[in-house]
């Protein structure tokens, strides 16, 4: 489907919130009151957990006191994936789309994210790539922007998170994805100076149109 | 009437999926369209909707299991509706409908087999209630179960199940087969002397096998595209044809590279690329010509010497490899050459070859320098009996007349099958192509 896309700048959301309103945004998606949608935002420091590690938390390796000291929440969600972590500067990237009827791939929908961002960062002079078997992009060994999806009647939800100034430090309360060995790195790590966040939301927006439109 | 949820196809290159949680369960009624369970796959979970209104009467996969696309996880039928493996007789209309599914199935129970004379239901009257029980298994084992055993011709009915009223499970039909009983049926007694080695080849090696990964292990498993298997099978099925020898010779690459800028201004204006495979591929037949048995393969206590040089190129593929054949190469110049192995590698990297254009191939060349390896260790490419592997070609010193200079150089690896060809004659092979780049003749 070749359609409309509309983006929604939303700055800082709490991540209960931003469910909330996914799910709000699904249910109108599916009975076809909106178009294509891709939401821009940031979350608060939140570490979140995909449906398969929901009652396993071995991939946080911080004790509760170390999150409550770090002032970084624990949240549960129904988004593919491992262990995440959210947080100031990083750009958080959730599609709500219709696969319906001709996209309905969930890994050609995964490859499609993945190639916007890896369009999106190269606006910046920085090479990402795939690495096959491990979700997400990454520069060299490290991962730059984390994906998690899910999808409920070929309508999509959660998405993807680029690390643009973010605070590596807190990656290592917890082992990104359940990956272990690996690293993570922002764009501002990456090319050496500060990029504003509204400057890689462009970015990504005109990737996604390239790549989804 | 129940209708079976089955596992969806969630995308092209998506052969199974694994549930993660059961959204209703046994007992619970769901509207049509109602999310029922989540699956996931990749990094992708997904909320399946029920495909019909009813009540959950059977749950068959359970939370963390893994199964293939089409797979029925579950039942759903009217409130009140005995699911049917429940009881052991069964009202008409259930009957009727595992009858369907049965005969769209033929004859498959009736593989062959160890001969059953006595185990065969033959009596008329309890023929129906024990041929039910029997119906139940067949037709409500899975497509797995039903495939494993059609694949080893086991007859499962006639197994014991741990599964619901006696079905056969997957866990069920693994272990039949891994028991050494099993091995001597399903040999059965027709094809015994064929079959008498593989079984015994078969024990050891399961005895040392190492399982990938434990349940519950963090693994994501994907299948292996055809591609992959073809290419898995070739490899593993050379190595235990050929004893593979091989043998490095370092190639200075001056008067080639001098050549190659020299004549790229003219290539390019006929519209051909002019790259250092080019001269290799042009030396290499060169010296196959004077070498045959290079060219060479073996049938049972003959010798097969091919009178036609068809080279491959193996050309490297985003998640495999494919060996292109230049036909008669020594038929090419290096212009005709050139133009081959450009046409042939980007039509393999579009997928636009003919089949039989990675046909036929009397000899192989790849080049593992690409990604700057030194040099590689390459695999014949059977029936061949040799492979020419190029290294990366790299500027270093080398000595001339006692001077040092900086040349660039190439080693060269000829990987060859040492029941057809001795050290000696690869050497001989070898030295003539470094010869043969070294004073390179247009």
């Amino acid at each position: 489907m070749t359609g409309r896309l509309e983006t929604r700048r939303l700055g800082t959301v709490g991540y209960q919130d931003a469910l909330d309103l996914q799910a709000q945004l699904v249910e109108e998606r599916r009975r076809g009151q909106i178009p294509d949608l891709l939401l821009f935002l940031e979350h608060p420091p939140v570490i979140t957990l995909g449906v398969k590690t929901r009652n396993n938390r071995t991939n946080i390796v911080a004790t509760d006191a170390q999150l409550m000291e770090s002032g970084v929440a624990v949240f549960e969600t129904g988004r593919g994936g491992d262990v995440t972590y959210h947080g100031p500067g990083q750009l958080v990237g959730y599609p709500i789309f219709d696969l319906n009827p001709d996209r309905r791939d969930v890994h050609r929908y995964v490859r499609d994210i993945e190639q916007a961002l890896i369009d999106a960062v190269a606006a910046f002079g920085i090479s990402a790539d795939r690495v096959e078997g491990l979700t997400g992009i990454w520069a060299g060994n490290d991962k730059l922007a984390a994906i998690g999806v899910r999808i409920s009647r070929w309508i999509t939800s959660h998405g993807f998170a680029l690390n643009v100034s973010t605070n590596l430090a807190h990656f290592d309360l917890i082992v990104p994805c359940g990956i272990q060995g690996r690293g993570v790195t922002s764009i501002e790590q990456l090319v050496g100076h500060p990029v504003p966040m509204a400057d890689v939301e462009t970015a990504v927006e005109a990737a996604f149109r390239a790549v989804f439109e | 009437m129940a209708s079976e949820v089955l596992m969806p196809q969630m995308g092209e290159s998506i052969a199974e999926g694994t549930i993660v949680r059961w959204i209703k369960n046994v007992g619970d009624a769901v509207d049509r369209d109602e999310p029922l369970f989540e699956i996931s796959t990749d990094k992708v979970d997904a909320e399946i909707p029920s495909p019909a209104a009813g009540v959950v009467l059977e749950i068959h996969v359970k939370e963390g299991e893994t199964v293939p696309v089409n797979s029925v996880v579950a039942l759903i039928g009217a409130a009140g509706e005995k699911s049917e493996s429940s009881k052991s007789s069964k009202s008409s209309k259930e009957s009727k409908e595992s009858k369907g599914s049965e005969g769209s199935k033929g004859s498959e129970p009736s593989k062959p087999e160890a001969p059953a004379p006595v185990a065969a239901p033959t009596a008329p009257a309890p023929a129906s209630s024990s041929g039910a029980v029997e119906d139940l298994r067949r037709t409500k084992s899975s497509p797995v179960v039903r495939k494993i055993a059609a694949e080893h011709g086991i007859d499962f009915t006639r197994l014991e199940g741990t599964g619901i009223s006696g079905r056969v499970t997957k866990k069920d039909i693994l272990a039949h087969l891994e028991s050494p009983a099993s091995a001597e049926a399903s040999a059965g007694s027709p094809a015994s002397d064929a079959a008498a080695p593989q079984t015994a080849k078969r024990a050891p090696a399961s005895a040392l096998q190492v399982p990938a990964f434990k349940p519950g292990e963090n693994v994501r498993l994907e299948k292996m595209s055809v591609m992959r298997k073809k290419i898995a099978e070739h490899m593993v099925h050379s190595m235990h044809t050929s004893p593979h020898v091989y043998s490095v010779y370092e190639v200075d690459f001056q008067r080639i590279a001098t050549l190659r800028e020299k004549l790229k201004g003219e290539y390019d204006a006929a519209g051909a690329k002019l790259t250092f495979t080019s001269f290799i591929a042009a030396a290499t037949v060169d010296a196959i010509r004077a070498f045959p048995l290079i060219n060479a393969s073996l049938d049972g206590d003959n010798i097969v010497y091919k009178r036609d040089i068809n080279l491959g190129i193996a050309v490297a593929l985003e998640n495999g490899l494919l060996v292109p054949v230049i036909r008669n190469a020594d038929e090419r110049n290096l212009l005709g050459l050139s133009r081959a192995i450009a046409d042939l590698a980007s039509r393999a990297r579009s997928k636009k070859l003919n089949p039989e254009e990675v046909q036929g191939g009397t000899f192989t060349i790849t080049n593992p320098g690409i990604f700057g390896a030194l040099y590689g260790l390459p695999i014949i490419n059977q029936p061949q009996v040799a492979i020419l592997g190029v290294g990366s070609i790299d500027k270093r010193p080398v000595v001339i007349d006692d001077a040092i200079a900086i040349h660039p150089v190439c080693h060269l690896t000829l990987g060859y099958d040492h029941r057809l060809i001795d050290g000696a004659e690869a050497g001989k092979f070898l030295a003539y192509l470094k010869e043969r780049l070294e004073q390179f003749e247009v």
